[in-house]
């Protein structure tokens, strides 16, 4: 029995069955997404007031690098143009056209996630260490003459593993000073150069890496970008299949290929759609 | 919801987004008197027109188009 409404649509309701399963799957994708946003506005409005590091659980601000967020932003809503072109493309029949921008869509994910790795590197390598005496500085650590890395998460450095492997002092290539808005402190004169500053772990109270377990906005930070970016890699594989192997079916059934496109393309305004309200909520405000 | 209809949701609030971003990058100027946060609010605001410009093309392109 041939199952009805696979790409023609069904008369009374207009719409074929790929669209209701995937506007059904956006609707779940909704409340998930939903969810881990209303836990980031409560962990902040929750917040102490003050400004992190110099308040342990204050929000901290300006931490993230807005000028690779916005151009992050710009490859999305780039790639977003491409897809909804590459179906239009079909709907015109024109698979030359089809395929070169659907290629374009799949560079601009990749470039997105990239872009957004080289963001974590920075982040996993930035350390925030309080000292007995109250004070708190942040940077980019440097423990026996290396930086800690990346993928490696064994080479994440605590205050235990110093003592453990007997570090007497560590390297930190000191943050400039921010106001309470984020902003970097402009001094008339003053180098904007990072200057290392040394500091015995005997002085050493907290060392962490701006890393979910070192901050609520660290952990939630991570979860809603690194959740988003699992959605970009599947939308982006999906996407590249659609492209090559799976464009043979453009020759047995155009109608029902141009309505795969057009899922596809519906999850990838999701996911764009999400990036959309995450950059300013996460970076701006 | 087609996917013509969702672009054109995409596009509003990605302009959205870039009239808050010229904003706030202008706002930052003013505290600041940085270059870089004018250049921003400035950038933000071309891509305002970028965008509607662009919007105007799309949905003159797929006018035989169903929104469902």
């Amino acid at each position: 029995m041939e199952i009805p409404y696979t790409y023609k649509a069904r008369p009374d309701t207009g719409l074929y069955n790929a669209k209701v399963g995937i506007w059904l799957f956006l609707a779940s994708e909704i409340m998930l997404f939903g969810a881990l946003f209303s836990a980031y506005i409560l962990l902040r409005v929750s917040a102490p007031d003050g400004f992190w590091p110099d308040v342990a659980l204050a929000w901290p601000r300006g931490l993230l690098n807005i000028p690779i967020g916005t151009f992050n932003t710009a490859v999305l809503i780039t790639s977003s143009v491409t897809v909804v072109l590459a179906w239009a493309a079909l709907k015109m029949n024109n698979f030359a056209r089809f395929r070169w921008l659907m290629v374009v869509t799949v560079i601009c994910a990749f470039a997105f996630l990239g872009i957004k790795s080289f963001e974590y590197n920075d982040k996993f390598s930035h350390y925030v260490v309080r000292l007995k005496d109250g004070k708190a500085v942040t940077g980019h650590l440097e423990v026996n003459g290396k930086h800690p890395g990346f993928w490696n998460f064994a080479d994440q450095w605590s205050l235990g593993r110093l003592e453990a492997e007997k570090v007497e002092h560590i390297e930190i290539a000191v943050d400039p000073a921010r106001d309470i808005h984020g902003h970097v402190k402009h001094v008339e004169g003053a180098s904007h150069d990072h200057a290392k500053q040394k500091i015995a772990t005997a002085d050493i109270a907290f060392l962490g890496s701006y890393t979910p377990a070192t901050h609520p906005f660290f952990a939630v930070y991570f979860l809603i970008t690194a959740l988003h970016g699992l959605h970009v890699l599947g939308g982006a594989l999906v996407l590249a299949y659609f492209a090559f192997p799976g464009a043979k079916m453009w020759k047995t059934n155009p109608e029902q290929f141009t309505n795969r496109i057009e899922v596809g393309g519906l999850f990838w305004h999701f996911v764009d759609l999400v990036w959309i309200f995450l950059f300013p909520v996460v970076y701006l405000l | 919801m087609s996917l013509k209809a969702f672009h054109v949701v995409f596009v509003a609030a990605s302009v959205l987004l870039m009239a808050f971003l010229s904003a706030w990058s202008y706002q930052n100027y003013r505290e600041s008197g940085s270059s870089t946060d004018l250049a921003g609010s400035v950038g933000a605001f071309v891509a305002i027109l970028a965008l509607a410009f662009y919007g105007r093309y799309f949905l003159r392109k797929l006018k035989n188009i169903s929104y469902l």
